[in-house]
């Protein structure tokens, strides 16, 4: 634990110093809490002291509350924590919530990379940009809407079993399957994985390529080695987020995956629509929000460890 | 040579596949509300309006679309001016627990959207701001303010510090600076984060549906819309919201690439 802190210590004053070398040069203003500094610093702490922190303690303090007759009543009681742990379905949705992010995760960026390496590599400027454009366009449609949409194509009277038919083939099930749930987390995450490899992938020095190229290292070899090396950070992060999405997703699993087998989330929906019981659900919400924490600082560590290692 | 065209050839292929996987649902969507039949199957029916007629004559949806845009205007001015205030105080100031106040800004987004709204419903009713459009703004700036942070974050980080050091030596106050130095340089960014935060909350539905109570913006309606029945409706609402969103979007790319003034002001990279 002291070792794990200390280490962050280490880290933290390199990261930022990577960030900011030039503004440290010329030099911030330490804080003077006058009239001026706190107008502008305190609207953040304020806000989300308010509606973000506070909301989250009270998450907290309430998975410890109780429940008699549907009425909720302040408490300190563990129960919930141990009932809730002690089913064997919870314990279960939680390790098939988690291999369902992790699939999420591979899938996407084994589906992005080869896009991320052609517009990084082998297009001009201007492809790139249209690409990216492309790719940002699909975060200002509604989510819901695109998952309706996927409704209608992998359902057994869909089109996609319409095209199937006229070659006669099917009808194939897509729909309510664990198939539907990944095309979900795919519709969710791809265009944002693409987007983060790409931008890595932009940032790694040709000349290296170049390099390993006149040194006799054939095209996988180069990518394996000099390339996915030189763009880690990147391609960690784009898959951390993958997880992270498809990890606290609702619609995708329960409009494309039939809720059967239920993820986490589908777990949180019942356990409040089912007798009320907010206590319970704030057990798993807060589950949930630890173990993307833990996931995403683990992710952190292995994806600087190697840049801290060298410095 | 030729191997290399043609692995060229496949991995370009395979940007438009992957493209078009990304804009099925999308273009379905957009086709299937100008389809006369009320399942989406093929081989298609005749040209029609009449879903679009149907969400406008239904009063339900023209009420969701001005509750959305009160809720995106204001979410996109609160949150802008706390964006802006938060990104201009991590530039300028270096203080104890820095980064904690930072991560605050950050932190948001990586909640589970399920999650945000849950616990802002559990707050919120505790505080009796449930159930109002104020409680979706609150939560909802909550969410998009990151975004505006980020954006006039990165516009200040192409600002020389000493600039704002210029115009005190000058004799400018701190406020005169700001006015006359920071806004104006950060005029683009600011103005796309309007735009963007409005857009981000004009499609976010989660919180949305958990603490607006009966006031259902779009997403929301469509969202109680699919627990319903199979309906073209649901297309054309998610056309409109997509014409709509693309619209903020683009004016923001624009803002953004417009105006860059004193480009000889940027720092050297």
């Amino acid at each position: 634990m002291i070792r794990r802190q200390a280490r962050r210590f280490q880290g933290a004053p390199q990261d930022s110093a990577a960030s900011s070398t030039a503004s440290h040069r010329q030099g911030r203003a330490p804080l003077k809490p006058d009239g001026y500094a706190l107008f502008w610093g305190s609207p953040l702490a304020l806000w989300q002291g308010l509606f973000f922190l506070a909301p989250l303690a009270f998450l907290v303090l309430m998975s410890f509350w109780s429940v008699k007759n549907f009425r909720l009543e302040p408490d300190l009681t563990g129960a919930n924590w141990v009932g809730m742990w002690r089913k064997g379905y919870v314990v279960d949705t939680y390790v098939r919530t988690l291999g369902y992010g992790a699939l999420a995760a591979v899938v996407s960026s084994l589906i992005a990379f080869p896009a991320s390496y052609a517009l990084a590599f082998k297009t001009s400027a201007a492809t790139r940009r249209l690409g990216i454009f492309l790719l940002i366009t699909p975060f200002f449609t509604s989510y819901t809407v695109r998952i309706y949409s996927w409704q209608g194509v992998l359902s057994d009277d869909g089109i996609l079993n319409a095209l199937f038919g006229y070659v006669g083939i099917g009808p194939v099930a897509m729909l309510n399957t664990l198939f539907g749930t990944v095309i979900g987390y795919l519709t969710l995450c791809l265009p944002l994985v693409i987007l983060l490899q790409l931008f890595s992938l932009s940032n790694v020095d040709r000349s290296l390529i170049e390099a390993a190229h006149n040194l006799g290292c054939g095209r996988i070899r180069t990518v394996i080695l000099v390339i996915i090396p030189s763009a880690k950070v990147g391609l960690i992060l784009a898959a951390t987020f993958a997880f992270i999405l498809s990890f606290g997703d609702f619609v995708s699993p329960v409009s494309l995956g039939g809720s059967k087998p239920p993820t986490l989330s589908i777990l949180i929906v019942d356990t409040v629509k089912q007798g009320n019981h907010w206590p319970r659900a704030a057990v798993i919400a807060v589950t949930m929000v630890v173990t993307l924490i833990v996931v995403a600082f683990t992710a952190l560590y292995f994806a600087y460890a190697h840049r801290r290692a060298r410095s | 040579m030729t191997v290399d065209r043609l692995i060229r050839r496949m991995l370009r292929a395979y940007v438009v596949i992957a493209l078009g996987f990304v804009f099925v649902p999308i273009v379905i969507s957009f086709i299937f509300s100008f389809n006369s039949d009320r399942f989406p199957t093929l081989p298609l029916g005749s040209f029609s309006t009449e879903w679009y007629e149907a969400i406008f004559s239904e009063g339900q949806v023209p009420v969701a679309f001005r509750t959305s845009l009160i809720v995106g205007g204001a979410v996109a001015l609160l949150s802008t001016f706390i964006g802006f205030a938060a990104a201009y105080t991590d530039f300028r100031y270096r203080f104890f627990g820095k980064s904690v106040y930072m991560s605050l800004a950050l932190l948001p987004p990586t909640i589970p959207v399920l999650i945000l709204g849950l616990t802002m419903l559990m707050f919120l009713s505790r505080v009796s701001l449930v159930g109002e459009i104020h409680s979706v703004v609150i939560a909802h700036v909550v969410f998009c303010m990151p975004f505006a942070m980020a954006l006039i974050r990165l516009r200040l980080s192409q600002m020389d510090p000493d600039l704002e050091r210029a115009a005190w030596n000058l004799g400018a106050s701190s406020w005169r600076a700001m006015l006359g130095v920071i806004v104006p340089f950060a005029l683009p960014a600011i103005l796309s984060a309007l735009f963007l935060t409005a857009a981000v909350s004009f499609d976010e539905f989660m919180i949305a549906f958990f603490v607006g109570g009966v006031n259902e913006t779009v997403p929301v309606r469509v969202l109680n819309m699919m627990q319903g029945q199979v309906s073209p409706r649901i297309n054309a609402v998610g056309s409109l919201v997509f014409a709509i969103s693309m619209t903020l979007v683009i004016v923001a790319q624009f803002l953004l690439m417009m105006r860059r003034p004193g480009r000889p002001m940027l720092r050297r990279t």
